[in-house]
């Protein structure tokens, strides 16, 4: 079984409705998230374009903030999710600094926090909160060894990419292009 | 390409920050986070609403946490308005309901108007207060000098409590300030104004045009979420706007159109239609009244004319006409929402309705479809009495086809003036900040002092808030019953609004408000129940459901009763106009005194050194409703001021640097506004989000943040059919040395 996910930058409107999702699902502190949402713009007027993207923890399969952590909580389970043991957690923020996708952030409880995939709805047949709030339905999600999951049709049917690809952690979430 | 590029992160929060100090040493006792355990605590009982935070009203489920407390709003999968998404602003919703900055218990104004000095009253002294002047103003100056303002679900019941003590005079600013001269518009033309949410088949269209519409930052949450579907199947998108909103990011043809100059582009467009014999021959002969006169009127309304107004290459007019064509009649030109902007929108609206009829969408499929809204009966009360006069008596000969009270025209008839007699003396104002939604504040402040009377009925200590004598607490929509939802859609649908929570504080519903002041004011027999739930339940009853099975289900859908979602072929159909038919030359314009076809005229352009103030709207915010919201400041705290990298250069400004602006007529930004410089926007203008730069201090999280356009906006360019307060025609230049003031952000 391997998690995944993957968001369509053609349909994503960057109105940050799976920000505020994850927030009131998992609880994050205000101040604080767990997804953001990411535009960039190339071009100058009137040849202009924009990418929008819903970005989180990219559930690594190589990922350095799992070797980096002192303490085991950072850890990696069934799918392949990357998750923080709380109770294990120093906060040291070794791992937040070995991300180079910033997708970390210190807890105010004390220990670190990031995207789980939300592993609680997922085990009970349910999809994340983002993916199912996104008013677009520009983001899908599943398990890649089923060719048949959400995720898999819809990275065989389009272009994707993964952000910073180079540094080499094999990010599980996929931009569609 | 990669001439510029530009990296933002759209939501202002930050992960990623410093780890602070001792506290990230403490241990916790489990391994699930806080949230998970919330989370699997919460899912075991649900609330039914509709969501308060804008118009849209989707419905959707409340959850709470273990302790109780409201903890996520999530969409009921059965509702025709969400499809069981939330946008933003409704999955923040909760943020409204934990604002710290809430009002707690009704106030009484101690001092003078504008500062806010009130006291803590309880709600019988609000009451007896209220119904003392209204009577002694109704006995001196009649009934119909009582005015509502209203925007949202409680308005209702002060509505029957004006309608039961004789005034007609209930203002919704969403009319003349938004959407009013669109609904007459297609009134005049189909005869049917297109109400909300509007009849668009958006999902099935081949060819969405978007002129004055920026949706996706405008979360209209049905249609954003059939754009995406409409995206998915492959359609073409067509996006008229002088900046690149997001959707013009999703387009395949973006026309960067001269700002105010929109009705040449679509008068050109039907000269291509027509001279090219694009349009829909059947539909037009068959449906339509007056052709050959608008082909004689738009005769010379080339593209090569319009391109001199526009800068839209004559090319592009004609390729992007002929795409519209292609698709017909699955074919939107959309009519937009806030289109009060140049005071001659109720003709710029035409030409959008006359495009549609020609490309024969109106009533097809992957056009506009048919709605349908339930009937529900309303609670038996006795008639109400015939009002002696209204406003239309003060301003007779003006705004002719206005079909609804003008929120600007009871403002104006409030002003003391000697040639007229009767001059409103109370206003109860609920659920709008009427400071930010009317323009020119002086104006709205000189109305204000000259009442007797200010009640104003919210949720949030607003600038209104600070003008009132009494101001009466209302509990969120999260904490209350309202009416049944209603509203049109592709099939009938009733949707419920019940308290997930008791109020908080000494917070009311509007229900309980209306009613004890109806109470006391001798008119109780227009509140026959005592308890809302027992109203509804009786409406209920009647259409054979109940309040208990709205509990469990929160909407419930009906089968279409009439006619089919579109016109069936060759089907005659009776349009609601004079002639009976879709009125390309309209009857109705013409006889009062309007031009039966639009045509365009030139707008002022600004000044030297001044850029054209355009505002619009966020995803995650609703007017100034949102802008304390703690959710969604979360997301987006203050507003800035788009700047094009050229006039950028000229007046040496760079990204995150703070200015004023001032307008023509000298008005200064009450407070600095963050510089955005960007590709994305013209060099003739400026752009902001509305909602922002709050000036009352009880806002805490939001006040002085960023500047509000609505100070700004001095000048306004009155539409003469209706009445439309037209707020794109002012100017602004920067103020760049701000003089050592302290910016708040
Ligand atoms: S909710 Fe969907 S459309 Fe909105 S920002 Fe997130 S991914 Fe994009
Ligand atoms: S994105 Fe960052 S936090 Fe997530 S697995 Fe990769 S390295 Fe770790
Ligand atoms: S569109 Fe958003 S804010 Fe408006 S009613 Fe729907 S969820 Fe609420």
């Amino acid at each position: 079984m391997r998690y995944a996910m993957a968001v369509d930058t053609k349909k994503c409107v960057g109105c940050s409705d799976c920000v505020v999702a994850c927030q009131t699902e998992n609880n994050v502190p205000i101040g604080f998230c767990r997804d953001w949402v990411v535009e960039v713009m190339d071009g100058s007027y009137p040849q202009l374009e924009i990418e929008l993207r819903s970005e989180r923890c990219n559930h690594c399969s190589n990922a350095p903030c799992v070797r980096c952590c002192p303490t085991g909580a950072s850890h990696i389970v069934e799918g392949g999710i990357v998750l923080v043991k709380p109770t294990r957690c120093i906060g040291c923020g070794a791992c937040i600094a070995s991300c180079p996708y910033d997708a970390r952030y210190p807890h105010p409880k004390g220990y670190v926090d990031k995207c789980t995939f939300c592993i609680h709805r997922v085990k009970q047949g349910m999809k994340p909160a983002c993916v199912a709030v996104c008013p677009t339905k520009c983001m899908y999600f599943g398990d890649l060894d089923d060719p048949n999951s959400d995720v898999s049709v819809i990275l065989k049917k389009r272009k994707s990419k993964t952000l910073i690809p180079e540094a080499g952690t094999q990010p599980q979430l996929y931009f569609l292009i | 390409m990669a001439t510029r590029r530009q990296f933002i992160r759209i939501s202002a929060i930050g992960a990623g920050a410093v780890m602070a100090g001792a506290a990230g040493l403490k241990l916790l006792a489990s391994d699930l986070t806080e949230g998970q355990k919330a989370t699997l605590a919460a899912l075991t009982g649900r609330t039914p609403t509709y969501c308060e935070v804008c118009f849209w009203k989707c419905a959707g489920w409340v959850y709470k946490d273990e302790k109780g407390s409201i903890k996520k709003i999530i969409g009921n999968n059965e509702d025709l308005n969400c499809n069981g998404r939330f946008c933003p602003r409704g999955t923040g919703g909760v943020g409204m309901y934990h604002d710290e900055d809430r009002l707690r218990t009704p106030l009484i104004r101690v001092e003078e108007r504008g500062k806010q000095s009130f006291r803590e009253a309880t709600w019988e002294e609000a009451f007896d207060y209220i119904s003392e002047k209204i009577k002694a103003i109704s006995a001196e100056h009649g009934p119909e000098c009582i005015a509502l303002f209203t925007h949202g679900s409680g308005g209702k019941y002060f509505s029957t409590l004006l309608r039961a003590l004789g005034s007609p005079h209930i203002a919704a600013p969403s009319y003349a300030q938004c959407r009013g001269p669109r609904e007459v518009a297609f009134q005049a033309t189909f005869g049917e104004a297109l109400e909300s949410p509007e009849p668009l088949d958006i999902r099935d269209t081949k060819c969405l045009v978007l002129i004055g519409s920026h949706l996706g930052e405008n979360m209209h949450n049905g249609q954003v979420q059939e754009m995406s579907d409409a995206i998915d199947k492959g359609a073409t998108i067509i996006t008229v706007d002088p900046r690149f909103s997001t959707a013009a990011g999703k387009s395949k043809y973006w026309l960067p159109i001269k700002p105010a100059t929109d009705l040449a582009l679509l008068l050109a467009w039907i000269n291509v239609i027509i001279s090219e014999e694009l349009y829909d021959k059947p539909y037009v002969e068959k449906y339509t009244y007056g052709f050959e006169y608008l082909k004689e009127h738009v005769k010379n309304m080339t593209p090569e004319w319009a391109y001199g107004i526009t800068t839209i290459d004559p090319t592009v007019i004609r390729e992007t006409a002929r795409e519209m064509a292609n698709a017909s009649p699955a074919v939107i030109v959309h009519p937009g929402r806030h289109v009060t902007w140049y005071g001659d929108d109720t003709q710029r609206l035409r030409a959008v309705a006359i495009l549609n009829a020609l490309l024969g969408s109106w009533g097809r499929r992957g056009g506009f479809f048919r709605t349908e809204t339930f009937e529900l009966p309303e609670p038996p009360h006795p008639a109400y009495p015939t009002p002696k006069r209204t406003w239309r008596t003060e301003f007779p000969d003006l705004y002719k086809l206005a079909d609804t009270v003008l929120a600007n025209g009871v403002c104006d008839a409030t002003v003391p003036d000697p040639s007229r007699n009767c001059k409103f003396q109370a206003w109860i104002v609920n659920g709008t900040n009427l400071m930010e939604t009317l323009p020119n504040q002086e104006n709205t402040l000189k109305a204000i002092q000259a009442l007797q009377l200010l009640v104003v009925v919210d949720t949030m200590p607003m600038e209104i808030t600070g003008w009132a004598d009494v101001v009466l607490p209302e509990c969120t929509y999260l904490e209350r019953y309202d009416d049944l939802r209603v509203g049109p859609h592709r099939k009938p649908q009733i949707a419920l609004r019940s308290p997930a929570a008791e109020p908080s504080h000494n917070t009311k519903p509007a229900f309980y408000m209306a009613r004890e002041l109806a109470k006391r004011l001798g008119v109780i027999e227009y509140f026959p129940f005592e308890k809302i739930e027992d109203q509804l339940d009786w409406q209920l009853k009647q259409v054979g459901s109940s309040l208990e099975e709205m509990k469990r289900t929160g909407v419930k859908t009906f089968d279409r009763t009439a006619d089919n979602l579109y016109f069936y072929p060759d089907e005659d159909v009776e349009f609601y106009t004079a002639t009976g038919k879709i009125e390309l030359y309209s009857t109705a314009l013409e006889e009062a005194g309007f031009d039966p076809m639009p045509k365009y005229t030139a707008h002022e352009e600004p000044p030297a050194g001044f850029y054209r103030l355009n505002y619009g709207r966020a995803p995650m915010h609703t007017f100034s409703r949102t802008s304390n919201n703690p959710n969604l400041t979360d997301l987006m705290d203050e507003n800035s001021v788009w700047v094009n990298p050229r006039v950028a250069k000229e007046w040496g400004l760079s990204t995150g640097q703070y200015v004023h602006l001032v307008n023509q007529d000298g008005r200064k930004s009450e407070f600095p506004i963050r510089v955005r410089v960007t590709e994305r926007i013209r060099w003739d203008s400026v752009y902001m989000v509305h909602g922002f730069g709050h000036q009352e201090k009880k806002l805490r999280r939001c006040y002085g943040k960023g500047a509000s356009d609505t100070n700004l906006i001095t000048k306004v360019l009155v539409d003469p059919v209706m009445g439309g307060t037209g707020m794109r025609g002012n100017f602004v230049t920067f103020i760049t040395d701000l003089k050592g003031e302290e910016v708040i952000s």
